[in-house]
């Protein structure tokens, strides 16, 4: 395993590398546009969301920048991610590597634009008289589980990209219901009780949840939840695994 | 010993209506009743080995499965039957200009390029001058890979790929690039290579060349192994065979 590591170092730094180059096509203004597009995003939906939920939703633009934050990451990830097999098709039928490195590297490149966007979010939380609490640190366990879950799911669609092209628009289709159903907007206490506990079979919302109970509310989730996420991630990364290991020499018939 | 050693290798090779269709094509196929996969055998029954400083020659027409056996033998296909055991690392070129990416740079593409033939960031380092002066491409380090004509792209790939030590160096169609200067050069570096002392698979069309470079060969028709050994009596059956077929 760790000779693994050093092996395939040199090429993982220099694939991340071409990724960042290739996504911010050596501009400044790259940079800044992956930072502004979820600001965007956020601009409309207080705009729009304000009069509807914000009235009784207190720190209504934190309650709606968790949400944002923790969508658009997976969003993100996940549709890079789906292209990350094919779109290195010419290098794996070619070359014997790990075919996961193409996925990692851009989800270090997913990764980054979300540490932008979350010191942003910071600084938003300051602006709405947030206080900070040392609960906060416990921020990272939603961080961590996110990265793997994200890596999960990128293992998965990649995959079927390879077989099924017209899984892009499916997905497409997919994750606007998902978003729909995560509660970003709208708060989700109108529901009666047996509701408001299928929201927690959305791994999305979960996390989404751990941003807002901690940064919010400053209450820490129970160990159920957590084992929750834990479950969540279990899932998405063994089928994933299983996926890559399975197709390992039999994904180049179908490019 | 024995550096390679191929032994009763077969793949079966997989083609038909999965490529390129959606979900939505798959399902309608399937209940149509309209799906086919042809499968066939890209390879039959091929055994063979190398000892350490063999170059091989793999000759034989279109379709006769070398691009097949090359990728099992560099471990990106996995044989249906039989097995490749190797001894050290392989450096496979298959289809040189490919893999390269057009908005890098001259010298970043060298570096990927290095790094997914297994060299390490301090080799790159110390090597990068001398691939680029070989290549001849001192002036376009900084340009943009998609400005290079394909000739350049040829030789910047196999500079990378030569300039390495590896046990076992597999080059596909590679001798055929650049133009005439060029050639000379990377045919004297190939010789260089082979007497270091490593193990080089050659594929060519050029019976010419195999004849002047390869103490073995191995001629595949169609799948099957028809002959391996010593050069010159085999590629002497393959001009006649070749010969045949014309007429």
């Amino acid at each position: 395993m760790i000779e693994k590591v050093k092996r395939y170092k040199f090429l993982f730094e220099e694939l991340v590398k071409r990724d960042f180059k290739k996504k911010y096509k050596r501009t400044i203004l790259g940079m800044a546009w992956s930072i502004l597009s979820p600001l965007l995003t956020l601009l409309v939906m207080k705009l729009v969301f304000t009069q509807f939920f914000g009235r009784n939703t207190p720190h209504y633009t934190t309650y709606l920048f968790c949400g944002n934050l923790v969508f658009s990451y997976f969003k993100e990830s996940s549709d890079q991610g789906m292209q990350s097999l094919m779109g290195n098709a010419a290098i794996f039928t070619k070359v014997n590597i790990p075919k996961y490195l193409f996925l990692f590297s851009k989800n270090v490149q997913t990764l980054i634009n979300f540490g932008l966007t979350l010191c942003v979010f910071f600084l938003f939380c300051i602006l709405d008289h947030i206080t900070f609490t040392w609960k906060f640190i416990l921020l990272l366990y939603p961080i961590c589980c996110l990265v793997l879950f994200n890596i999960g799911v990128g293992l998965i669609l990649s995959a079927l990209f390879v077989f099924f092209r017209d899984i892009q628009y499916l997905w497409s289709v997919f994750t606007m219901l998902l978003m729909y159903m995560s509660a970003i907007f709208y708060t989700i206490d109108r529901y009666d009780h047996i509701v408001q506990n299928l929201f927690l079979l959305n791994p999305i919302y979960l996390y989404i949840r751990y941003f807002r109970k901690i940064v919010i509310e400053s209450t820490i989730p129970t160990i159920w939840f957590h084992l929750l996420m834990i479950v969540d991630i279990i899932l998405v990364l063994g089928l994933g695994c299983w996926m890559y290991k399975k197709y390992n020499t039999k994904f180049l018939y179908y490019v | 010993m024995d550096v390679l050693e191929v032994k009763n290798l077969s793949i079966r090779y997989m083609t038909g209506d999965f490529k390129d269709i959606g979900l939505k094509e798959y399902v309608v196929r399937k209940l149509k009743h309209n799906y086919h996969i042809q499968e066939f055998w890209a390879d039959k029954d091929i055994t063979f080995s190398l000892e350490k400083g063999d170059m091989l020659g793999i000759i034989g027409t279109n379709g006769a499965g070398k691009s097949t056996l090359l990728k099992a033998i560099s471990g990106i296909m996995e044989p249906t039957k039989g097995w490749v055991k190797r001894e050290g690392n392989i450096s496979a070129l298959l289809e040189l200009a490919s893999g390269f990416d057009k908005d890098l740079t001259v010298k970043e593409n060298a570096y990927l390029r290095g790094a997914m033939l297994g060299y390490t960031r301090k080799f790159m380092d110390e090597t990068y001058s001398k691939i680029i002066e070989f290549a001849e491409l001192e002036d376009f380090q900084d340009r943009p890979f998609k400005q290079l004509s394909s000739g350049m792209k040829s030789r910047l790939a196999f500079s990378i790929a030569s300039l390495v030590q590896p046990d076992i160096l597999i080059l596909d169609e590679v001798l055929s690039v650049g133009d005439g200067a060029f050639r000379k050069k990377s045919e004297a570096k190939m010789r260089e290579i082979i007497q270091s002392g490593a193990t080089t698979i050659l594929v060519s069309h050029s019976v010419q060349q195999v004849r002047e470079l390869c103490n073995k060969v191995l001629w595949l028709n169609r799948g099957s192994q028809v002959a391996f050994g010593e050069t010159q009596g085999i590629c002497d059956r393959y001009e006649k065979f070749l010969q045949k077929r014309i007429e």
